[in-house]
This record gives structure tokens, C-alpha cells and sequence, in this order.
């Protein structure tokens, strides 16, 4: 079980958590101007990511707000926390994943 | 018989303290200290068990959790424990036990037969029995049943009770043996917080088994002198009885603690078992190594034991687990095992071992005691039929494959004896290592796998880590405890005690090893003999062999085939030996065959444990409105709606559910009746920005809606499909109430919370879930008004005043509150909200004031029919994930002059589709059948399925207004289908014709809801 450090409130294990998957894929403002698949990509895809992944997590059982995790999806290591709106973190890129 | 081979002194057991038990219905008696298996080995007692698959006898084999063979079964009735390990179980008073896997009895087992049919039960029976015709099944069924599955479940519910707990430590110590006791030490040396878990009973490990020495005293002397020592300091926490059981993502580990299992007498207050669940910062993983045994020829009869659990039954609870004894080793740390043997009074036929010229300490001191050794030889076979009673030697080849003199009785001499002590080395317990997701290494001079690079904060002592000696045990535990105690922060102790650094010991008893995987015999392999790797499950060297000649290659393939290491043990005696053999046979080195994936648990875990206290009541919330009491005295049947009690129905009398639901719906429609509406959600939105956000949650437009007026809303999730309905009320300027449906309150408030903070954070908006704030009490009939108007001054009531979907705040029957004209069934209806404290005194009033409109309280069985005759959806029962509104036929709801969540995918061709399941209304052609909710529908009948599919019946019920069935379905292209027949084909043979219809069959003009 996961430790995540909650920007608002410090550590806490994942199960006070939800998890809303691949960060940094804002609603288009203009949703009619997009062709189906173009829209579709925004609905339906996401990354499946080996190595450093941008996700959204939400303190659902503690201040139930939502923030921005960097997590290496082998070693599980969280790498970086960062408020939603705010840029992507600037990471070491790691050679061993 | 009373323990004829107690040693008469020593051990680590109460000679004041005899204790009674009984192993498969015979009396014995031990003495408090011992473990099941140490008192039946007491009292001579060898055979405890059948095999799983061939029902061979089994005696015990090792002295702790690594036992593949002693399992039993423990206690009787409600509190019956299947597949206990006889060698972790403490002895208490009265404690009862039965052996396993055989019948009719242990000594006489009919399933032994499976032993003369081994050549038709080769590796991979199971996948081959699948695979031949089914028509044989019916005769191997017998077979396979019989096989599978070990133990009995308890025949009642378990009448303990378990607990949970959370803990969070500096430093977690697995293991108090004398590494784990030194990491201890060294770690709350610096104040550090330090866990140190046992799965012992006592603490010391191995050392309770050894007859060793540190700072030339008795090595028992340091362990009470350490315990003392870690007992005084405050920020230190010994949990013995206590399994390290799962090793889980950042330092998050699992322990079971056993709290009563040792207690004759179990204190009501305290739980069976607890456990814990602990975040450390650091953990030392001190979890000691397990004894290999050899395979050899028929390596698994009663009396054949691992060396070091010899001389723990010796050492530690003074029994004699024999009296002629033929020790067979690879390696130096048996002969400590066989002078301690001897030195007990038990006679050293020969120390056989597989070395042509063992050379060291250990070996000068054996034959110093005049121990006779028989060097460059192997057993090659055993026997014995309930206990071994002689083993075959012979010379072994330079090479180890074969041994000298060939095949045949000539090369081989047989020694009696009643007792074979068997050492293939040592394979450190790396469990809880891997499953942190730590890397592990083969290594070949100690012929094991350690532990690599480490996954997280972990360190290593003593034998997991590789450190056999005493003295490097002691030393790496000093050092890892330290090392923990700084990577969690704190500083080096300032205290000096005299337990602080690593005292003198002894290195020796391991090293030098020869490594010869499978002991050859004078038999071809498989043939006469059985060499046992796994003796759980009976996976035999021959089954391995098998099973890479039929093409299996990678390790956990052979492992699934042959089921090796798949028993209650896991293979923690038996895997190092079957990667090698496999290794062996195909011609790879050891490390690139790989070792198979260390699971969770470690030893069994209880589903008691898991579940603690999270049962029955306590399992998950139970919500009741604030009338709930009053529907109770009243006969409400209650049904479940998410965590929420309500009202089913209410039955008179003698009425049946039918009855009653009739009645309901019948006084709706024709005078009055009255639900509790409080478990809808509630969501309280207030901002300047908050009709711009309704705007793009619901699907239709909200800036237009008037102060004191409500509206229905439709909610979809981005993909198109309706997540919920719900009318929403504007209560000022910037205020808006929300209502969800009752089940889908959280989700639609965590779909708000979500847009608005992760999208919008730029909108004015805030969200308060008042759910629970505020009672409901909805009056519906062509009586409402006439009711509601007897219970309030100063609202205004005539329909211009508060037309359909309108509100109005005043007093009802003398209460605040906020009155809403809106209708769910079709009829005349007010929804009266008020303070939740007063909910069931509005609802008496009403009840009261209602009498002579013979009101009628209606549950949410009535409700369904009453809205389905409106042709009004549930989201959840027309609705399931894949329902858009198009489908529905809501089109009417989709505002074409703004964007909405999920109004994109509206236009996706697949939601476009003329074949898309359509709502629509459904009759059958016999008004008296009800159709079943959710069967199929298909246009062309056949004799049997499968059937065409053109959709199904969501809801179904009888009307009393219609005085007829009928039915919603959802049905492909339905809505160009009118007035065209389906028929639902149901279980049993019987179909049923229907037609189908608009969805609407009541009052299509809401005429009655204006009035
Ligand atoms: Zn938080």
C-alpha cells in the first residue's frame, strides 16, 4: 500500500485515496470542433506508461481535494506531488526503467 | 506410554507443568513449552500424516513453519483449524488434534492405494485428466475430489472474535533471533521506535535449538539478558507469536499476531488473533534460513527429519526424536547436529557424507566423540513402513551421479535405524525480501539464494542475508540495526551499554558444502524409489524430469505442471532443490533457470484476521432517515438502497406483498399517499458562477430558471451515457439545491467536486452535501393539496401561486420548511423538506392531519410502479453504463445552445446507430403475466437457444390502474417498432408474447400533476 504525501496534508496511506489516472489532459474548450477520434482520444485513451507517470490521485477520506502525483510505475516510487494547474514536474529521466 | 523419550533434563520446557492432549483420539501427556509436535515426538509418536497424492506416511520433518508434512487437524467443531503445522503449535492443556488426508485411519489408509497406482498419477495428472474425454470424467472425479483439498472447514461459525491495528514504527525487526536481537538492540540504542516481531513464542531463533556460546556463556544467557535489555527501553515493542506475513509497497508490511491460540483458558476481552498493519521507516529483515533436505531414494518416511530440527527437539524441548540415528549431510553443519544427538544418549550409526573428504572443525570433533563417518557416501534407499527402519549405502562416483559399484544389492551395506538426520544446506528465508519486490541472486559457493538489490528501505542480518556463522549473525545485526536507526533519522546512541556491540561467538558449521542436487541410487531414477523434492505435494525428481521431457521450460511452468512448491508450505523446503534439479537436467546454471515468485503470505493468515471486526453489523454503515422508528412500528418491510434502510412496502395484516403494493399505488392515484424521501442526496451549491456550472454538468440549460422555481436535470459522464437525473431547485440569486437519486449521491457529488477542481477552478462555485441535514416527506393524490393546506398558514398553495415545479418556504404543521411541487408519480405532489430533527414530527402530523383522506404511507415498490406507469426512468434500471439519452428518447433535454459534459460524444456514430436498445413500453398479450425484469427478448422463436437477442424487459410489474401487467424494455430500434410483437423465451419453456408500446401508459398529457 502505497504513502502518499498529500500536498494539503501530509502522508497518508492509499486507501484514504482515489485514483483518477493520467494527469495533464485538460477538457478541450471547444469539443464541437473536434473530429470523432480526435475526441475519442480525449475520452477513452490513456497512456500506459513503464517509468515515470503523471496521475491524479484525490484525498477522498481527508481534505478531498485533488492534486498531481509523478509515480514510477515499476519501483512504485512517487517522485513528485504538484497542485492541479501546475506545470509537469522537471524529473531526472531514469535510465534503469 | 507417557513420554518415553523425554530427555530426563534440560530443554527449555516446565517439567512442573505436564499438560494433557489427544492426537487422534489416543491420550498423551507433554509439558507447557512444548509444540504439538515436540510432545507427540515425546511420546514416540512419528507417523502424523498421509501424503496428498499418493497417501504415503508422513512423520514430522522440521521444527517450525517451514513443515511441509505434520499438518493437522486442530480442535473440533466451531473451532476447528485445518492444515496446522504440529511443529508452530503451541502445546496447551486439553488441546485436541487429528491427522489429515487419510481414511479410514492414519495407520490404515485406503487412499495409500494411490501409492501402488503412482505410474498412472505422473506430473501433471490434473492438466492430463482434463484433457481426456469428458465421459471419463465421472470415474477420475472420485479420485480427483479425494485428492484435492486438505482438512475439513469448521462445521459452525467461528465463535472468536479478531481485531485489527495500525502501527507505525522507526524500525520493524523480522525475527528475534540472534541477528534480529542485535538489530534491535542497535537500533532503540539511538531512542529509535522498534518493532521486533517473533513467530516463536520465545525469542532467540535458532539459538533455542543450538547448543551454542557467546561471550563464553550459554548463547540462552544473552537472549534473556538482550529481551531483559529491550523490555527496558520504552520505545520498544516485542511481539512474539507474530508473523511478518506480507512485505507490501513503501514499508507497508503485514503481521499476524496470535493472542489466545497458546492460552488454554482464552480471556473473553481478548481477540484470537490481530493484525497489524505497520508503516515503517526502515525495516531489518532478520528472518534466519530454513535446512534443506537431501533428495534422495525414498527420502520421505516417519523418522526421516531435517539435522537441525533434531537437534532442536534435543536442545530445546529435551526429546529424543529417536535412538539409532544415521545422519546425512552435504555439509559441516550436521556433525554439530549428531555430536548434540549424541550427547543426548542417542547412538550414531554413521554420519554418511556425500563429501569424499570433509575436512574443518566440525568434522575433528565428531571424530574426536568417535563418531563413525562414512565420507564420499549417500543413502540410496530407506526403508521402513510407518517409521524408517534402515537405510542402503553405498560409495558415490567423483562426480556424484552415480554411485560405485553399480546397480544391484552387492554395492550397497544397510545400516538399522530409527532415526535418518538429513542436511542439504541452508536456503535463506528471502521471502518477505522478494516480495518487497527485492532482486535475488544465486550463489554458488553457498549453493543458495540471497537476497540483491534491496526495493525499498530494507536491511539484512544474519542467515537470510547469507550469514550462517553465530558471530556474523550477531555482527551484520549490529550493523543493520544501527544503519536502520540513522536512515530513519536518528542519531547514534549516547548510552553505553554492555550490550552494544557485537560479543564473541563461533563461525563455524557450514562451509565447506558439496552440492549434489539429486543423491543417485542403484536404481534408474523413478523406478523402486521416490525421491521426494516437494513432500507436500509429492512432487517427486522423476515428476520433474517428466515434465521438462514434455516441453515445459520456464520454472514456473514445471512448477504449475507438477504443482512443486504450490503446497500450504510454498516450497520453503523444497524449491531451491527443484530449480536446481531442473537446472541440472536442462544444462543451465542455476541463475538463469530463476527462482519462482515469493508470495504473500508467508504461513497462512486467518480470514478472521482480515475481516477483524468488519463483520455483520460493523461490515459497512447502515443509514435510517430520521421516521425510520415510525416505519418499523408500522410493518414497513425495508429493502436496501445503497447503505440506506427504506421502505419496501408496508403489509396490512394477512397482506401479501402484491396485496399491499396494489393498495399503495391504488391510494396514490385515487386520495393520498405519503413517502419518505429523505435518503435522495441533497447537494447545496452556492456562487456566482453556480448557474454557469449547472449549465455544463446537466445537460439542459439552467440560466433562465427563476428564483423559487425547480427543474429536472439530466447528468451523463463524458462518454454520452446518463450517469443520473435529479430535480434542482433555485433558491436565491446564487443558491441551488440538488437532488441525486438515493444510490448515487457520493459518485455525482465526487463528479462535481472533480470537474470543478481539476477543469473550472476558476468558477465561483461551492458544494455542501446535505443529505443528511434535511427530512422529506413527499405527499402525492388528487388529496395532497387539500392535506397540505390544513398544515400551513402562510404558504400559498393554488396553482398560480405554486404552480408544477415550484417552491415555497413557510411552515408545515408549524415546522420551517421548504415546500417543492414536483412529481415523481404523475399525481399532484409536494415535496416538504425540513430540518432532519423534525422529520418525524412532520411525518406524524401529516399522518394525523391525513386520517380522513385515508393517507396512505407507500414504499418505494409503490413509487416504481406509480413512475413506471409515467413512463419516468430509474437511472440504474432502464439506465446500466450504456444508455445514452438519445435512447431514451430524452432528446428533449439536450440544449443545442451550449456545450455539456458528454454532449460531444452524443454525435459519435456509434450512438447514432438506428440499432441502439431503445426505450419503449411493452404489454404482454396475457394482461395477467408479469414479465420477469431483465429477460431476453427475441422476434423469431426457436426450439432452444441460442436465440437472436432484441433486447430486455428493465421494468416489469402488475398495475391495479391499468388492472394489467406492464412492462418498460429497452429493445434495438424499438422506437420505429411500435405496436410490432417480441416474445421473452423464459427459463422453463415458457414464452411470452408481447407487443410493443410507447413507454407512457398513464395520463400522457400530465393532467393530473398540474391541476
Ligand atoms: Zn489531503
Amino acid at each position: 500500500m502505497l504513502l502518499i504525501p498529500c500536498p494539503y496534508c501530509g502522508p497518508r496511506s492509499e486507501e484514504e485515496f482515489s485514483y483518477g489516472n493520467e494527469a495533464h489532459i485538460p477538457r478541450p474548450k471547444q469539443p464541437d470542433k473536434l473530429d470523432d477520434a480526435e475526441w475519442a482520444e480525449y475520452v477513452f485513451m490513456r497512456s500506459n506508461t513503464k517509468g515515470v507517470f503523471l496521475e491524479r490521485w484525490m484525498h477522498a477520506q481527508g481534505c478531498r481535494r485533488w492534486f498531481n502525483v509523478a509515480r514510477d510505475t515499476v519501483s512504485y516510487e512517487i517522485l513528485a506531488v504538484y497542485e492541479i494547474g501546475a506545470p509537469r514536474p522537471e524529473l531526472e529521466l531514469r535510465r534503469d526503467v | 506410554m507417557t513420554q518415553r523419550f523425554r530427555l530426563p533434563e534440560g530443554g527449555l520446557i516446565d517439567r512442573a507443568k505436564p499438560l494433557g492432549f489427544r492426537f487422534d483420539g489416543t491420550r498423551y501427556q507433554g509439558y507447557a513449552g512444548d509444540s504439538l509436535a515436540s510432545a507427540l515426538l515425546a511420546n514416540g509418536v512419528h507417523l502424523v500424516g498421509r501424503s496428498f497424492k499418493y497417501h504415503r506416511p508422513r512423520g514430522i520433518f522440521s521444527a517450525g513453519a517451514e513443515e511441509p508434512n505434520a499438518l493437522v487437524q486442530l480442535g473440533a467443531g466451531a473451532r476447528s483449524d485445518a492444515n496446522m503445522r504440529a511443529t508452530q503449535v503451541d502445546l496447551v492443556d486439553g488441546l485436541t488434534a487429528a491427522s489429515q488426508n487419510c481414511w479410514p485411519s492414519l495407520g490404515f489408509d485406503l487412499g495409500a492405494i494411490n501409492n501402488q497406482l503412482s505410474r498412472f498419477l505422473p506430473a501433471g495428472f490434473y492438466y492430463k485428466t482434463f484433457m481426456w474425454p469428458a465421459a471419463l470424467w465421472m470415474r477420475y472425479e472420485w479420485v480427483i475430489r479425494h485428492a484435492a483439498g486438505m482438512g475439513k472447514v469448521p462445521d459452525a461459525r467461528d465463535p472468536d472474535h479478531y481485531d485489527k491495528t495500525y502501527a507505525h514504527c522507526d524500525v520493524l525487526v523480522a525475527g528475534a533471533g540472534p541477528a534480529g536481537l542485535a538489530a534491535a538492540l542497535a537500533a532503540s540504542e539511538t531512542g529509535a521506535r522498534v518493532i521486533l516481531a517473533e513467530q516463536d513464542g520465545e525469542l532467540g531463533g535458532a539459538l533455542l535449538g543450538l547448543d551454542e556460546t557467546i561471550d563464553g556463556a550459554p548463547a540462552r544467557d544473552w537472549v534473556a539478558a538482550a529481551r531483559a535489555e529491550l523490555e527496558a527501553r520504552e520505545s520498544v515493542t516485542i511481539l512474539t507469536r507474530t508473523t511478518v506475513y506480507g512485505y507490501f509497497d513503501h514499508n507497508f508490511l503485514g503481521l499476524l499476531e496470535r493472542v489466545t491460540d497458546h492460552l488454554a483458558e482464552k480471556p473473553a476481552r481478548l481477540p484470537r488473533h490481530r493484525l497489524w498493519k505497520l508503516r515503517a521507516k526502515q525495516v531489518v529483515l532478520a528472518t534466519g534460513a530454513i535446512e534443506r533436505p537431501l533428495v534422495f531414494s525414498d527420502n520421505d518416511r516417519p523418522g526421516i527429519m531435517l539435522a537441525g530440527a533434531c537437534q532442536a527437539y534435543v536442545n530445546r524441548y529435551a526429546v529424543k526424536p529417536g535412538s539409532k540415528a544415521v545422519v546425512f549431510t552435504n555439509n559441516d553443519g550436521a556433525y554439530g547436529a549428531a555430536l548434540d544427538l549424541a550427547a543426548a544418549g542417542i547412538e550414531i550409526a554413521a554420519i554418511v557424507d556425500l563429501r569424499p573428504d570433509p575436512e574443518g572443525p566440525a568434522t575433528e570433533r565428531a571424530e574426536a566423540a568417535g563418531l563413525p563417518v562414512l565420507a564420499g557416501h549417500a543413502i540410496i534407499g530407506t526403508r521402513g513402513d510407518q517409521r524408517v527402519d534402515q537405510v542402503r549405502i553405498a560409495r558415490i562416483s567423483a562426480d556424484g551421479a552415480s554411485i560405485v559399484g553399480g546397480a544391484g544389492e552387492g554395492a550397497a551395506q544397510t545400516i538399522d535405524c530409527d532415526l535418518v538426520a538429513v542436511s542439504g544446506g541452508w536456503s535463506p528465508t528471502v521471502h518477505l525480501f522478494s516480495q518487497s519486490r527485492g532482486k535475488i541472486r544465486f550463489d554458488a559457493e553457498l549453493g543458495c539464494f540471497l537476497p540483491g538489490d534491496a526495493a525499498q528501505a530494507t536491511h539484512l542480518a544474519g542467515a537470510c542475508n547469507g550469514a550462517f556463522g553465530l558471530a556474523s549473525c550477531l555482527q551484520t545485526g549490529f550493523e543493520a540495526g544501527a544503519q536502520a536507526a540513522k536512515a530513519a533519522g536518528l542519531k547514534p546512541g549516547k548510552r553505553r551499554r554492555k550490550i552494544q556491540k557485537a560479543p564473541e561467538a563461533s563461525d563455524d558449521g557450514f562451509l565447506p558444502a558439496r552440492w549434489t542436487w539429486l543423491v543417485p541410487s542403484d536404481r534408474p531414477l523413478g523406478q523402486g524409489g521416490k525421491h521426494f523434492v516437494d513432500l507436500q505435494n509429492d512432487v517427486t525428481a522423476a515428476d520433474l524430469k517428466l515434465a521438462l521431457r514434455e516441453g515445459y521450460r520456464s520454472v514456473e511452468h514445471v512448477k504449475r505442471y507438477t504443482t512443486t512448491g504450490m503446497g500450504t508450505d510454498q516450497g520453503k523446503t523444497g524449491n531451491v532443490n527443484a530449480i536446481a534439479i531442473i537446472a541440472e537436467t536442462q544444462g543451465r546454471p542455476i541463475p538463469e533457470v530463476g527462482v519462482t515468485t515469493f508470495r504473500p503470505p508467508y504461513t497462512a493468515v486467518t480470514f478472521g484476521a482480515f475481516a477483524g471486526r468488519d463483520i455483520e453489523d460493523l461490515l459497512d454503515a447502515t443509514r435510517r432517515t430520521p421516521i425510520h422508528a415510525w416505519h418499523q412500528r408500522n410493518g414497513a418491510v425495508f429493502e436496501d438502497v445503497g447503505q440506506w434502510k427504506r421502505p419496501w412496502y408496508y403489509p396490512k395484516a394477512s397482506e401479501s406483498m402484491h396485496d399491499a403494493v396494489n393498495r399503495e399505488v391504488k391510494a396514490v392515484r385515487s386520495s393520498l399517499g405519503v413517502v419518505d424521501a429523505t435518503t435522495l442526496g441533497k447537494i447545496d451549491i452556492q456562487g456566482k458562477d453556480a448557474a454557469e456550472f449547472l449549465n455544463r454538468m446537466y445537460t439542459n440549460a439552467w440560466s433562465k430558471l427563476e428564483v423559487g422555481k425547480c427543474r429536472y436535470g439530466l447528468m451523463l459522464g463524458e462518454d454520452g451515457m446518463v450517469m443520473d437525473d435529479g430535480v434542482t431547485a433555485r433558491l436565491g440569486e446564487h443558491h441551488y439545491l440538488m437532488t441525486t437519486t438515493t444510490g448515487n449521491a457520493a459518485p455525482v457529488f465526487g463528479h462535481l467536486e472533480e470537474f470543478l477542481q481539476t477543469e473550472w477552478p476558476e468558477l465561483e462555485v461551492r458544494l455542501t452535501s446535505v443529505t443528511e441535514q434535511f427530512a422529506t416527506v413527499s405527499l402525492a393524490g388528487p388529496n395532497a393539496r387539500r392535506l397540505l393546506a390544513e398544515l400551513t398558514q402562510d404558504i400559498e398553495l393554488s396553482a398560480n401561486a405554486l404552480p408544477h415545479m415550484g417552491l415555497a418556504r413557510g411552515r408545515v404543521a408549524g415546522i420551517p420548511a421548504r415546500v417543492f411541487r414536483v412529481s415523481f408519480t404523475g399525481e399532484m405532489s409536494f415535496e416538504i423538506n425540513v430540518r432532519a430533527s423534525y422529520g418525524l414530527a412532520l411525518w406524524q402530523a401529516v399522518m394525523t392531519a391525513g386520517e380522513k383522506y385515508d393517507i396512505t404511507p407507500y414504499g418505494t415498490e409503490a413509487m416504481h410502479v406509480l413512475r413506471a406507469e409515467k413512463g419516468f426512468i430509474i437511472v440504474g434500471q432502464e439506465t446500466d453504463g450504456s444508455v445514452t439519452p438519445l435512447d431514451l428518447g430524452m432528446d428533449w433535454i439536450l440544449s443545442k445552445n451550449k456545450d455539456f459534459i458528454g454532449k460531444r460524444s452524443l454525435t459519435r456514430p456509434d450512438m447514432l446507430k438506428p440499432d441502439r436498445k431503445q426505450l419503449v413500453g411493452l404489454l404482454t398479450e396475457d394482461p395477467a403475466e408479469v414479465l420477469p425484469e431483465g429477460a431476453q427478448l427475441v422476434e423469431t422463436v426457436l426450439a432452444k437457444p441460442p436465440m437472436v437477442m432484441v433486447g430486455h424487459v428493465s421494468s416489469s410489474y402488475h398495475s391495479p390502474n391499468l388492472e394489467r401487467s406492464f412492462a418498460l424494455a429497452m429493445i434495438k430500434g424499438g422506437r420505429g417498432k411500435m405496436g410490432q410483437r417480441v416474445f421473452a423465451p423464459l427459463q422453463g419453456g415458457k414464452t411470452l408474447a408481447c407487443t410493443i408500446t410507447g413507454p407512457v401508459f398513464l395520463d400522457p398529457e400530465g393532467e393530473r400533476l398540474r391541476g
